[in-house]
């Protein structure tokens, strides 16, 4: 059986951190230039401008592109016949999150009490989904996740009548009333199916595909484009100030549901959509 | 849609002189208060004491900086979401508050307030915060140290970029945008 030191897991982390939240990834950036030009209003062609200077600076400078750095979300997915050593797993990813926040000049954003509010001082806990699955690896995505798009965010039990156009309809009223509020243009995830907790987590997941890459399956792959081709015509475009620019795509994830229900589940992700992996 | 320049502090025509949709550049001194300092101020203005500032002509920024990393003067410092604030902005633009900086849409007793009292609501573009502190000359304390990144901070700008979306005259860029580029 396979070894592997926990603290080679809190190292990987901890550069994480500092990727994730300085470099804007390939696939955004060219999104965000394919928006610059399809984009007519002035007003939204400026801010993508600005979007993506700003990314240019983040990376030379090696700082966060955005201030807000994040509620650090960590997919851990565990081949079965690997064995960690040398410590707690959930340990070692928190202290990987505490040095990579602290080195990396990241801002701490987690309050330990949802009520009392007092800061943790070094962005733990995070928060971990693990997964076990064949192999002798292990599979580390980090999403370190904003909160001015997470609150935006939403799950409903549709009835399994709403059907398609239900689905269509949910997702693109809601993003409408999100309006400007999630910093758009956004991409938006969209869980289908499962259950009530399953279809947050597929939402989320959804977020982590590379941009614009459709859903394996045509069905679905149709449906991101119908959504994303309906939430573009709402007219909200970038930072909400009016254009056609509103979302960057429309990731759809499925799972297998129960014959009286139809859970959908909408997560937004800015435009910066921060997520890095790497595999041990 | 004009390009104006604004110099703090701001007067009642600076406010009657800008319309939604205006870019501005501001320069001068802006005040960074978000969620627990927005709390603390309104909670001693009901109780009717003093306020660690005085709000006449000033700008709030609604912003929780990053830590600066050595040799800058502040780290990535982007606007936050505007609507946690509603629910305290009207007092403090009772209290002279002339303009907030933000992200996202206000309620309606807040853009209400804005007319009243003479004001506006700017946006910054949200999630430019390593572009927008290259206009942060410089930052000090004012109030509420315990609160980090919450802290009331006061910060030098220079042509700091902004848009206006609330003026003072009850128009709305972000209704009035997505009526404009609607193909619905």
């Amino acid at each position: 059986m396979r070894e592997l030191d926990v603290t080679v897991v809190t190292d990987a982390i901890a550069e994480m951190c500092k990727e994730s939240n300085y470099f804007l990834g390939q696939d955004v950036v060219d999104a965000l230039k394919n928006a610059l030009e399809k984009e007519v209003s002035p007003a939204g062609k400026e801010v993508l401008r600005q979007l993506l200077e700003n990314a240019r600076i983040a990376r030379e400078e090696e700082v966060p592109m955005c201030q807000d750095t994040g509620f650090a979300v960590v997919f851990l997915e565990i081949g079965q016949d690997l064995h960690l050593s040398g410590g707690d797993l959930t340990e070692a990813v928190n202290e990987g999150v505490r040095r990579g926040y602290t080195e990396g000049y990241l801002r701490k954003s987690i309050v330990k009490d949802p009520l009392d509010r007092v800061n943790t001082k070094d962005n733990t806990p995070v928060v971990i989904h693990t997964e076990i699955v064949p192999g002798d690896k292990l599979k580390i995505v980090l999403a370190p996740k904003g909160g001015g798009s997470e609150n935006m965010s939403i799950v409903r039990m549709l009835k399994p009548a709403d059907g398609y156009q239900g689905i269509v309809d949910f997702v693109v009223d809601h993003v409408e009333k999100a309006g400007p509020n999630p910093c758009p243009p956004i991409v938006v995830g969209v869980g289908i199916g499962g259950t009530f907790e399953k279809v947050a987590l597929l939402a989320k997941k959804a977020l982590l595909r590379r941009l614009g890459q459709p859903n394996a399956n045509p069905y679905y792959a149709k449906m991101e484009e119908a959504i994303l081709s309906r939430i573009n015509e709402l007219g909200i475009g970038p930072q909400g100030f009016g254009g056609r620019m509103t979302a960057l795509a429309v990731h759809i994830e499925t799972y297998p549901t129960h014959i009286a229900s139809l859970p959908v589940a909408v997560n937004i992700n800015c435009h910066a959509s921060r997520h890095v992996e790497r595999i041990l | 849609m004009a390009a104006i320049k604004l110099t703090t502090p701001l007067t009642d025509e600076d406010i009657m002189g800008l319309k939604a949709g205006d870019s501005v550049f501001i320069s001068g001194e802006i005040y960074t208060a978000r969620d627990a300092a927005h709390k603390k101020l309104y909670e001693l203005i009901e109780k009717n004491q003093q306020l660690p500032l005085d709000l006449q002509g000033k700008i709030f920024y609604y912003v929780g900086p990053a830590p600066a990393k050595p040799g800058q003067v502040v780290g990535s410092a982007g606007p936050t979401t505007s609507g946690r604030m509603d629910a305290y902005t009207p007092a403090m633009l009772a209290q002279g508050l002339k303009a907030c900086i933000g992200k996202g849409s206000r309620d309606e007793a807040t853009k209400k307030a804005l007319q009243e009292y003479k004001a506006v609501y700017l946006a910054a573009t949200g999630g430019a915060g390593a572009l927008l502190a290259k206009k942060i000359k410089s930052i000090e304390p004012v109030a509420y140290e315990e609160l980090g990144p919450e802290a009331i901070q006061r910060m030098v700008v220079e042509d700091f970029p902004a848009t206006v979306i609330n003026d003072a005259y009850g128009n709305d860029l972000y209704e009035e945008g997505r009526k404009k580029y609607s193909r619905k």
